[in-house]
């Protein structure tokens, strides 16, 4: 369970998060959606300790994020921010492997070398496994990128918007693989989307951001609603339900 | 792994071959047939086998600083001489002849180290307020630092009257080495081994901020520590040869492209490469106008500077 009290960060005068409190919960899958500058990305960032907070406390699994040992912490939960770019010119395997680093400090055991092959077959990218990630097209090296967090095994996988640079196919993989990894592996996955649609069909809850604020939250269910959509966003947003599923259409 | 085996077969034969190079006649022949105290001898024991051991020492140190520096930096174009680190030593090593000329040359040294330590942390901070998007902006920000503060130095020099001294430590040269005027150079060797110990938080911290906190790294204080390296070594290099422009920063670019930037990979291959390239630079520097010698700045930088112009060219093409 991931736990923020009073989240709180100014640049300058503007405050981009403004003490967000906030009750993640362990298991599945959650999406942190909303309009551009909301916060989202900022919110994310402080949860996993890459960015300061001005103030407020962020407890995950009841281990304090700006107190607890970076190294501790690397082992419970694993981030990936949006746009990674790499000028270290490292092999898909070295990437992956790197993400061992927390437990094995350089040194690969027999069984990190086991979650290596693991997340490399998992994210099919075997066959790319020896080129270099400037070799790859940017939605292969996303994959890479999820590769290494998953290959961190960590209870807690945060990830900002993993469906950058993917088509639609790969998208759809991505997604499906996440669940797997929830479903399967028993992780906790937050992720920041702008696709309400994957959102909705892939969640298990939904957090709303608007202004620096919790807007609204709830299961997937009752969020993609068309009244509390349309407040988020600032837009008339239709709900259809098909298959089972609902589905947002906002094109016009 | 073979073709490493095979660089350091070459390296060796190198640093034989640097044994027998010179003016003063010193064959195998020569030293078999003579006792400790024949002039073949002495000069093999006094001066070829320090300048051989120098130039390995510094060629491997210098090129696997650049190497780091190229790591925390996160810029394929930065070395001690596009930093600001190397004129900043300088200007240490200056101020240290000026105002503690007694001290022995390890405390002098360690001043030249202080000043390039800060010089390269005033480098990167000029770096953070002006975020530059082009990579090859960098490195000019460096040059320019490097011209202010090697405008400064000269003044002081000139001042002071030290204007020869400080030519004879910008110019890198080897033929001023003499048994007890290289041995800092193993700390230059202690640097290498240090940063093949800490290779992994160097890869780490080259994939950027971000990534380092993820993996439970502390990214300030693997800065530090390759930092601290570079600057170590840097000075040292400085106070023992002199200058040795481009080679941190051609020799890890062509290692780069050969095997990659996994520090654990690619820090041997560095080291030896940078060796065998000063070894064979210094070689010629000896041959070509004998009985005179051309200082080894000047061959590694005629030589440097077109494989230099060459990784940028292709980096364009690459970028394009």
């Amino acid at each position: 369970m991931i736990v923020a009290q009073g989240v709180t960060k100014n640049y300058g005068s503007a405050c981009v998060v403004d003490g967000v409190s906030l009750t993640l919960p362990a298991g599945g899958i959650t999406s942190i959606i909303g309009p551009n500058g909301a916060g989202k990305s900022t919110f994310l960032s402080m949860v996993s300790r890459l960015m300061s907070m001005d103030m407020g406390t962020v407890k995950v699994d009841g281990l304090d994020v700006t107190k607890t040992p970076s190294d501790v912490l690397a082992r419970r939960l694993s981030i990936l921010r949006q746009d990674n770019h790499m000028t270290a010119r490292l092999t898909v395997r070295d990437l992956v492997s790197f993400g061992r680093y927390p437990y094995s400090k350089g040194r690969l055991t027999i069984e990190d070398k086991q979650h290596i092959d693991d997340a490399i077959g998992y994210l099919n990218l075997v066959e790319l496994a020896d080129r270099f990630l400037d070799e790859l097209s940017g939605g292969q090296r996303q994959r890479a990128f999820v590769a290494m967090v998953l290959c961190q095994d960590t209870d807690y996988v945060l990830l900002d918007e993993p469906l950058n640079n993917l088509d639609m196919k790969h998208a759809m993989g991505m997604m499906k693989l996440l669940r797997r990894a929830a479903n399967e592996l028993g992780k906790t996955v937050v992720l920041v989307l702008h696709d309400i649609n994957f959102a909705s069909w892939y969640s298990d809850y939904i957090v709303a951001m608007k202004n620096g604020k919790v807007a609204n939250q709830g299961p997937a269910a009752e969020m993609i609603q068309p009244k509390v959509l349309s407040e988020i966003y600032d837009m008339e947003i239709k709900v259809h339900e098909i298959g089972g599923q609902r589905i947002s259409l906002y094109y016009e | 792994m073979r073709l490493l085996a095979g660089a350091i077969i070459v390296t060796i034969l190198l640093a034989i071959a640097s044994l027998f190079v010179g003016v003063s006649d010193v064959s195998l022949g020569a030293l078999l047939s003579s006792s400790a105290e024949d002039r073949a001898m002495q000069v093999l024991l006094i001066s070829r086998i320090p300048r051989t051991l120098a130039i390995v020492l510094s060629g491997a140190a210098m090129a696997v600083a650049g190497l780091v520096m190229q790591m925390v930096v996160r810029n394929r174009f930065v070395e001690p001489s596009t930093a600001g680190t190397t004129e900043s030593a300088s200007l240490g090593f200056l101020v240290a002849t000026i105002f503690f000329p007694a001290w022995p040359l390890m405390g002098k040294m360690l001043i030249a180290a202080a000043f390039a330590l800060a010089g390269t942390a005033l480098f990167l901070r000029i770096l953070r307020a002006v975020p530059l998007r082009d990579t090859l902006l960098v490195p000019l920000v460096g040059i320019m630092l490097g011209g202010i503060i090697g405008a400064v130095t000269t003044f002081f020099a000139y001042r002071f009257e030290l204007l020869a001294s400080l030519l004879a430590w910008n110019m890198g040269d080897f033929s001023g080495i003499l048994r007890g005027r290289y041995e800092l150079l193993w700390i230059g060797l202690g640097c290498t081994i240090l940063a093949y110990v800490a290779a992994d938080r160097f890869t780490v911290a080259g994939m950027g901020k971000d990534f380092t906190t993820n993996l439970g790294l502390n990214y300030q204080r693997v800065m530090v520590l390759g930092l601290v390296i570079v600057s170590l070594v840097s000075a040292v290099v400085l106070v023992s040869v002199g200058s040795i422009p481009f080679l941190g920063l051609i020799i890890p670019n062509l290692v780069s492209l050969m095997v990659g930037d996994n520090m654990r990979r690619t820090v041997p291959w560095v080291a030896v490469m940078g060796a065998g390239f000063v070894l064979a630079c210094d070689i010629l520097g000896r041959i070509l106008r004998a009985p005179y010698e051309i200082p080894i700045s000047v061959v590694v930088g005629v030589i440097g500077s077109a494989i230099f112009l060459y990784l940028l060219l292709r980096t364009r093409r690459n970028a394009a």
